[in-house]
């Protein structure tokens, strides 16, 4: 909302109070100023002349050099190929851009030659002073301003077009649509300051003859439309506004058209309520009728648009058919003309939501639906519906039939509140006294008596005690309460162990050398394609956006590997030597109903710990850091098993990580092809590990274990045996046939080629053994090697190596 | 006999001194202690000296082996120690030359702050909780005091998965989803990804953080309010930071406020980064609908409470002066290693 300061005074005064400190009280009281912009600022040395000269200039037919009085003892020469200047402009007044003057948008005049005569300066249009046709309708449209007769000579040009004004931007919140209104903000700007208030009933003399004789009003739907007033005005006369009124409106930011139109922004602007104008004419029978839009019906809309309206609209129809979308815009069918001598002015209440889905559905808001959405106070219909008529007698633009349609089927009652000081007090942590309570409440229109608040009724929004324990709290001061610390029940703030592991998986991550990655929760369903599910693979069924921003953005993902994987290859095209990344991502897997994601029901939400990396490790090196996680997390019986059909992974170099029975994740070598697609050819190395999988099976619980107090023997085993043999089986054959005192057991050598034959491998362990209460004896440690050979032997056929 | 002692230690001493390692230091012990050495024949020819004379030759000899094995020791200690000095001195290195590298990764920049954040509110008794980012829309607008028709709906332009169900628009649904799961007392922090349909560009993002903090309790102030959130102000921005608190609307908070802090660079004169307010916008807050409370069956005349909420990005690209939001989801290590 644009408020011009000089406005104010119709209601209030702001004397004696600075710019800054104007926005800085009104910010600090609930009215947001964004910014204080003086109109003209970006005009300097540009002051009205008066044209003393026109001469042809000697080597142009179109150029003419005029000689200009800008109230100095010596004239000024400036050239101009304005075709509206010639002799017969001598005596007029035009704006003069002088040497080493401003325009707008930064626009810098200085004096030159043209065509070899001096020009010191530039003669303005409206155009070049950033003015619209609106503002200054006296003007030529293509040519110099020629500003009205007994302009003064000589003054700045913004002190003559109403540009010497500062105009504030108010953000005003959804709750405060009284406040989109000059009078609201004049209301504010008196309370802010304590100083008085006060708006002019509007008084309208009238012509006689009987607004009867003219229309009637009918509401069929009353709860879309709660008021409806109407005044009818005779003899139009259509012509520009004044100046005073077309300077207001465009300081305000609306573009002046002509009196009427005018005249119903004015009043929207200064009141807050928007209202309408209908050529009676265009009325059949006399008729308006506030009704939903049959079936079939549409409109073409002031814009020009035809539109289809639904029943789940509201129109505004004369005898038979719309001429307005009630509180959006009014039809073409009805619309103020040049030939227009009866007018209709509507000042109605329109129900919010309404006019707000109906806006919406049309796909146009406009400055009336944004004020009706919010819900306007019904008693604002009649002063904005005389004010308007006030204004049509001022300005000579009509004459006002006598007599008011006035249809208000259920009139409201002002809203009152219990007037509770003491809860006031305490819900904001301050001591007011009643009256100070109460002085406060009455600078912003509310009255209260015996106990009891009655609420203005522009105010919709005041339903509770908290909403005026508000109202106090700002004009007190939010910054004079005071800040106490809570002194109750003390809690005890940790994280959870949820949590705590979380944070642990961070900092091995970091540890290990992987900066922390994030990355969008919605994907495009071809991240699947990259990471090459199968058309039928189910992580493909994913939440779906209805109204996504792109495909790019238009599902919830299933799996952070793509995202991963693209982080990367950012990194890899901005030839990122090396990159290891890891996100706690969270996963969307929806419910599926009939093959789809159920839209109805929330996705299951997890976080997957997604780990990515080039450029710097092997398979091997990977698995020992997600050792090492496993280790830290206290995961017990982890245990690895090669997997061959996980489409994104290398057949060959694909582990699924357990511990005990429990799935932790997946992690290995990306498919080449899958890499490709990233543009990557080395080898990437990813892991998978589900979250909730590991905060199952991480024991927190760590107990010391007594340091031995005997030594330790070992006993080395190499075997030849079938290469296809994991080793991890080999492992487990050991630790279960050497017994309780084989206290590790640590593979130390695999080899193939020179004297091995073909198919087989050589694998070599070393068994570290230990008893806790004795030294071993030879004989204990050769039986212990013993019994792990045979295992070896009969499980798998291996044969010791000498 | 003693003349004779006497010229073998004066020999055995110029020897010593003669050589220069351990080995040749072995060869003089030899050649005088050892088994034929010089002094052992000499006390072997004891025995022909006469029994009177004995003991004191034998004091004679006595002596000057001690004499000799102390020349010996310190011959070796200072030999070693010569030894050692060559030794370290060979094996001088360049200490200016680079260390190999150990890779550490980073913390994300959102999570530095967003860490520094929670151990702020852990101090202060909060725990943090956590909730579905695919929200009901009940929870997330209409339990919040925001009904279908409300015009605040438009304001917040939302992602629909149907109807009925949201990308949570902001953090402040984990209020309704916390009250309904626990009575008071009551205080969280509730960190987490929200969504609004902004086309990306360098200040917008599609998904963005927030942080939703709530407190319910009997005798809940709004002076409590602004002394936690000044408090936090001055632990995250530094303990000269000015705040201000400026009345705004929320639905689901009553009185409802702003938190500014005064501009770090301008200190309140008005520069380009605070767009010539003097003041950043860090926060909303407010004392909870007692709405909200009801509809989560709180009754508002036991309790009241209050509630805030904060961009993340914001916050860090303040802290760390990054000018584009989109670097947060890149991901690019070499944006990562700044922080």
């Amino acid at each position: 909302m644009k408020l011009p300061l000089s406005w104010l005074k119709d209601y209030t005064s702001i004397d004696g109070i600075s710019c800054k400190e104007y926005a800085a009280a009104l910010t600090m009281s609930g009215s947001k100023v964004e910014g204080i912009e003086n109109l003209g600022a970006e005009l300097d040395r540009v002051v009205t002349a008066e044209i003393l000269s026109v001469e042809k200039h000697p080597d142009s037919d179109h150029l003419m050099i005029c000689q200009l009085n800008i109230g100095e003892a010596e004239p000024v020469q400036i050239v101009t190929g304005a075709p509206n200047i010639t002799e017969e402009t001598v005596g007029r007044i035009c704006p003069a851009a002088l040497h080493k003057s401003t325009l707008p948008g930064g626009v810098k005049i200085t004096k030159g030659k043209l065509r070899g005569v001096a020009s010191n300066g530039m003669m303005c249009s409206f155009q070049e002073l950033g003015l619209d046709l609106g503002c200054v309708p006296y003007a030529c449209e293509n040519g110099i301003l020629l500003l009205p007769e007994g302009t003064p000579v000589g003054v700045p040009v913004q002190d003559v077009l109403g540009l010497n004004e500062d105009v504030a931007e108010f953000e005003i919140t959804s709750n405060r649509p009284d406040c989109l209104s000059v009078i609201g903000l004049a209301r504010e700007t008196a309370a802010t300051f304590n100083r008085p208030f006060s708006v002019k009933e509007p008084v309208v003399k009238g012509c006689g003859d009987d607004i009867a004789n003219y229309i009637t009003v009918a509401i069929e739907e009353p709860t879309l439309c709660s008021r409806y007033s109407a005044k009818v005005v005779k003899n139009i006369k259509i012509e520009p506004s004044p100046a005073w009124l077309r300077e207001r409106l465009h300081a305000a930011g609306v573009r002046p058209i002509n009196n009427i139109v005018d005249i119903t922004n004015y009043v929207m602007l200064e009141y807050g309520q928007p209202m309408h104008a209908f050529d009676y004419a265009c009325l059949s029978d006399g008729k308006i009728v506030v009704r939903r839009p049959r079936a079939g019906e549409s409109i073409e809309t002031l814009d020009g648009q035809e539109r289809a309206i639904t029943d789940e609209m509201l129109a505004i129809c004369d005898g038979s058919k719309p001429v307005a979308v009630a509180g959006v815009m009014g039809g073409a069918n009805s619309e103020i003309t040049d030939s227009t001598t009866t007018v209709v002015f509507e000042s109605a209440c329109f129900h919010g939501a309404t006019v707000r889905l109906t806006a919406k559905a049309l796909g146009m808001r406009t400055e009336a639906s944004g004020r009706f959405e919010k819900g306007l106070d019904p008693s604002l219909t009649m002063p904005a519906l005389l004010r308007a008529c006030e204004l049509i007698e001022q300005l000579g633009a009509g004459e006002v039939i006598d007599g008011t349609v006035d249809v208000y089927p259920a009139a409201a009652a002002p809203k009152t509140l219990p007037f509770e000081p003491q809860k006031i007090n305490d819900l904001l942590g301050i001591h007011l006294t009643e009256a100070e309570q109460i002085a406060y409440l009455e600078r912003l229109d509310f009255q209260v008596e015996n106990g009891i608040v009655t609420i203005p009724g522009f105010r919709i929004d005041i339903e509770r005690t908290c909403d005026l324990a508000e109202e106090v709290a700002r004009m007190y001061g939010y910054d004079n309460i005071p800040t106490t610390l809570y002194a109750g029940e003390m809690v005890q703030g940790e994280f959870t162990p949820k949590q705590q592991l979380e944070r642990t998986v961070s900092s091995v991550c970091r540890m290990a050398g992987f900066d922390e990655a994030m990355s969008h929760s919605f994907i495009s369903p071809k991240f699947y394609d990259a990471i090459n599910l199968p058309e039928n693979d189910v992580r493909r069924i994913s939440t779906t956006i209805l109204n996504p921003l792109g495909e790019d953005f238009s599902i919830m993902r299933t799996t952070v590997l793509p995202s991963m994987l693209d982080n990367l290859a950012h990194n890899h095209a901005h030839r990122n030597a090396v990159a290891s990344l890891f996100e706690l991502g969270t996963i969307y897997t929806p419910t599926i109903k009939d093959g789809k994601a159920d839209p109805e029901v929330l996705p299951h939400e997890e976080k997957i710990l997604t780990m990515g990396t080039y450029g710097q490790m092997d398979f091997f090196q990977f698995k020992g850091i997600l050792e090492a996680l496993c280790r830290e997390l206290n995961l017990k019986d982890v245990s690895f098993s090669a997997v061959r059909d996980n489409p994104s992974y290398h057949p060959g170099r694909c582990a699924e990580i357990f511990a005990g029975e429990t799935r932790l994740g997946v992690f290995g070598t990306i498919h080449p092809l899958v890499a490709k697609k990233y543009g990557m050819q080395e080898e990437v190395l990813a892991a998978e590990l589900a979250i909730d999988a590991m905060f199952a099976c991480a024991d927190p619980v760590k107990l010391y274990q007594p340091l031995p107090k005997f030594p330790a023997s070992t006993r080395d085993i190499a075997v030849l045996c079938d290469e296809q043999i994991p080793v991890a089986s080999l492992q487990k054959a050991i630790e279960k046939a050497a017994g309780a005192i084989l206290e590790s057991v640590t593979l130390f050598d695999v080899y193939q080629g020179d004297q091995i034959p073909a198919g087989k491998k050589s694998v070599a362990y070393s068994m570290s053994l230990r008893a806790a209460d004795r030294t071993l004896t030879d004989e204990e440690c050769d039986r212990a090697m013993k019994k792990a050979i045979t295992a070896l032997e009969t499980e798998f056929a291996a044969v010791l190596r000498g | 006999m003693k003349a004779q002692l006497e010229s073998i230690l004066e020999q055995a001493q110029a020897d010593l001194s003669a050589v220069s390692s351990i080995r040749e230091l072995g060869d003089v012990r030899v050649k005088y202690l050892g088994k034929k050495g010089e002094l052992t024949t000499i006390r072997k020819g004891l025995r022909d000296v006469s029994p009177e004379d004995r003991p004191a030759m034998g004091q004679l000899i006595n002596d000057t082996v001690s004499q000799l094995e102390a020349a010996l020791t310190a011959r070796t200690e200072s030999l070693e120690q010569a030894m050692l000095e060559e030794k370290l001195a060979s094996e001088t290195i360049d200490v200016t030359m680079p260390g190999k590298p150990l890779a550490v990764g980073k913390k994300h920049p959102l999570n530095v702050v967003l860490d520094e954040f929670k151990e702020i509110f852990l101090g202060l008794g909060f725990s943090i909780a956590e909730g579905p980012e695919v929200e009901l829309d009940r929870y997330n607008f209409e339990a919040l005091n925001i009904p279908k028709d409300h015009p605040a709906r438009d304001t917040q332009d939302t992602f629909y998965i149907s109807e009925n169900v949201v990308l949570r628009t902001q953090t402040s649904p984990m209020q309704i989803r916390t009250m309904e799961k626990k009575k008071p007392p009551i205080r969280i922090i509730a960190p987490g990804r929200v969504y609004r349909s902004d086309a990306v560009d360098a200040t917008h993002s599609p998904l963005f953080h927030q942080i939703e903090g709530l407190v319910v309790d009997k005798d809940i102030r709004m002076s409590d309010l602004k002394g936690i959130l000044e408090l936090f102000a001055k632990k995250l921005y530094g303990e000269d930071t000015v705040v201000r608190f400026r009345p705004h609307h929320f639905p689901f908070t009553e009185p409802s406020a702003e938190m500014d802090i005064q501009c770090y660079q301008c200190h309140g004169e008005g520069c380009r980064l605070c767009k010539g307010e003097g003041w950043i916008e860090i926060l909303g807050c407010g004392m909870v609908h007692p709405h909200v409370l009801e509809a989560c069956g709180i009754d508002p005349n036991e309790y009241s409470g209050y509630a805030f909420g904060i961009g993340l990005e914001r916050m860090v690209m303040g802290r760390f002066k990054i000018d584009d939001i989109r670097l947060f989801y890149e991901n690019d290590v070499r944006f990562l290693h700044q922080f």
